[in-house]
């Protein structure tokens, strides 16, 4: 077992006993912290994708978060007011069921991906992040202005949906399934970094003019990884949905793209559980930073200046040492 | 003579002012080494970026395996059968050894990449690679970080991709480029017994590598073939001893 397999085991293990430990001593707002590590830590696997694997720099991401978040609060919200989504001309009705809405979450931020993604994967650097933030701001500026869905006020959604066998609303159990899909995300990715499209996807990132020069499509590969990418940060938007139990525009907003790539950054950018890591650094500094001061984004800032400077490859890489190349 | 395996008729092609191919039309037959001199900015890259694609030429043909494949983009050609290597080595650095000649088997493969395999396990592609590296002598080095190479070995590794894909024609921009002596003569060597397997356009400076090789010999200057002949015809060709060989030698 490498160093780096030994670090991301403990990280694992470290995110699920943390809440376990406040289960047993009844402390639900560790275990909702822990939840929320684990959702953010899902949206930055998605991202990771593009970013580390496929060298996207999307500035959009937030995009296909609140999509996750909209599929999640449109359909509980005809369910809960007992209003199908339309009649004509085959009736659709709302659901509470959380498989459904996963699916759902997870179709419609691919979809999105796939057309965004048809678009600005023509362009590249500068005006590749540039044009993935213009689409972010485009879904953020339509959910504040759509009055249907609550607007500039966001949708409330009463009671947490449904799991087949599991009481949801048993915070322990609602982050048993949000780790559970974080831990399938993350064996996703490492097969997928591992697999002929892995490899391809990497070379891509490297030198794209080698990889058409062996007949492969630079710009296929990178779309099916945008496509990838942008469907498990809606999966993790729906949950994130499900967690506050309430969905706003601002899971559209560049802030939120920002943060998704800040855990990456923070974490390790392309280490498998670069968002993990940084994920859970992110919402311990904002726990006790939080307390300390309104302005702890100072002191974010600072931190990941140095991380920046100084330790390009994130926590993980500090600790794990140089990416070795795997055989 | 047989068909060409690959022809350019009339191609030509202008940056601004600058006429970097003036109507050439070479052909490359079965068997041979067709080699391309000429000094620097005579425009060999320019032609190699055309036969290979990424350039369209303002006006001519492009011809592979009897097909018109002008129009075609790049990764098409390469699926036909056109193999290319590097001036300046286009691998990808952070990979292994092993992984860049894989990337090459994967794309003679073709078909729909696969998600969820290992790359590395899958015998098919393993064969391939080892069986590439293994042939222009770098097997050893398998699992070596490609940025770790030295010059010459990358040119051997932008061989080893070009031999995984299974061409039908190969256009080598100087693969003896910062190699030594002794890697120069391995090299030549190799392509010696390679132009077997397919035919090979050849940019070279390595003079003594070039003439021991090619077949055929087309001088380039300014943008223009001024002569298409044998090593013998070329040497004793006034012109390009005034145009060429006089100025580098």
């Amino acid at each position: 077992m490498s160093r780096e397999n030994m670090i991301n085991a403990t990280l694992l293990l470290g995110l699920a006993v943390v809440p376990l430990y406040a289960w047993a001593t009844d402390e639900p707002f560790t275990i909702t912290l822990a939840t929320r590590v684990a959702i953010l830590a899902l949206a930055g696997v998605g991202l990771n994708i593009a970013l580390g694997l496929g060298g996207l720099v999307s500035l959009g991401h937030a995009a296909f978060f609140g999509i996750g978040g909209y599929a999640m609060g449109i359909l509980a919200s005809h369910a809960q007011s007992y209003t199908p989504l339309m009649e004509v001309p085959f009736l659709i009705e709302g659901t509470k069921s959380m498989p459904v809405i996963w699916i759902t979450a997870l179709a419609a931020s691919a979809l999105a991906a796939l057309l965004i993604g048809a678009l600005s994967l023509r362009t590249s650097g500068v005006y590749f992040i540039m044009i993935t933030l213009a689409f972010g701001q485009m879904f953020y500026f339509f959910a504040i202005s759509w009055p249907a869905y609550g607007g500039e006020d966001g949708l409330s959604i009463y009671v947490r949906n449904d799991f087949p066998g599991l009481n949801t609303l048993d915070p322990i159990q609602f982050f048993g399934i949000c780790f559970a899909l974080l831990a399938l995300a993350l064996w996703l990715n490492a097969r997928l970094a591992h697999s002929p499209f892995g490899l391809a996807l990497n070379a891509t990132r490297q030198n794209a003019q080698r990889v058409e020069t062996v007949g492969l499509s630079p710009f296929r590969l990178r779309l099916a990884a945008f496509v990838i990418s942008g469907a498990i940060t809606g999966l993790a938007g729906a949950l994130f949905a499900d967690l506050n139990r309430f969905v706003s525009p601002t899971m559209f907003s560049w802030q939120m793209s920002g943060e998704i790539m800040v855990f990456i950054i923070l974490g390790g950018v392309g280490r498998l559980y670069g968002p993990v890591a940084g994920a859970a650094l992110f919402i311990t500094l904002e726990h006790f930073l939080g307390g300390l001061s309104e302005f702890w984004h100072i002191y974010l800032g600072a931190l990941l200046l140095g991380v920046v400077l100084f330790a390009r490859g994130g926590v993980i890489g500090l600790l794990a040492g140089r990416k070795v190349a795997h055989d | 003579m047989t068909d060409p395996v690959l022809a350019t008729h009339g191609i030509t092609k202008s940056f601004g002012a600058v006429q970097a191919s003036r109507d050439i039309s070479l052909s490359l037959t079965p068997g041979e080494i067709h080699a391309v001199i000429g000094p620097n900015g005579a425009g060999k890259s320019t032609l190699i970026a055309q036969i290979c694609g990424g350039l369209a030429p303002d006006a001519g043909r492009v011809e592979f395996l009897g097909q018109d494949v002008t129009a075609l983009p790049t990764r098409q050609r390469a699926r036909m059968g056109l193999a290319r290597t590097f001036q300046i080595s286009a691998l990808a650095m952070e990979d292994t050894v092993l992984q860049n000649a894989t990337l090459g088997a994967l794309g003679a493969r073709g078909g729909p990449v696969g998600l969820l395999r290992n790359a590395l396990k899958d015998q098919d592609l393993r064969d391939k690679a080892m069986t590439a590296l293994e042939r222009v002598g770098l097997a050893a080095q398998a699992s070596t970080v490609t940025a770790e190479l030295s010059h010459g070995q990358r040119r051997q590794l932008e061989v080893a991709v070009a031999l995984t894909l299974g061409p039908r024609a190969f256009i080598m921009d100087e693969p003896m480029a910062g190699m030594g002596t002794e890697g120069s003569q391995r090299m030549t060597t190799f392509l010696d017994e390679l132009r077997h397997e397919a035919p090979i356009l050849l940019v070279e400076h390595d003079m003594d590598a070039v003439f021991a090789l090619a077949d055929r010999l087309s001088v380039m200057v300014y943008g223009e073939i001024i002569a298409t002949g044998t090593v013998d015809e070329i040497r004793s060709n006034p012109q390009v001893r005034a145009a060429y060989l006089g100025e580098t030698t």
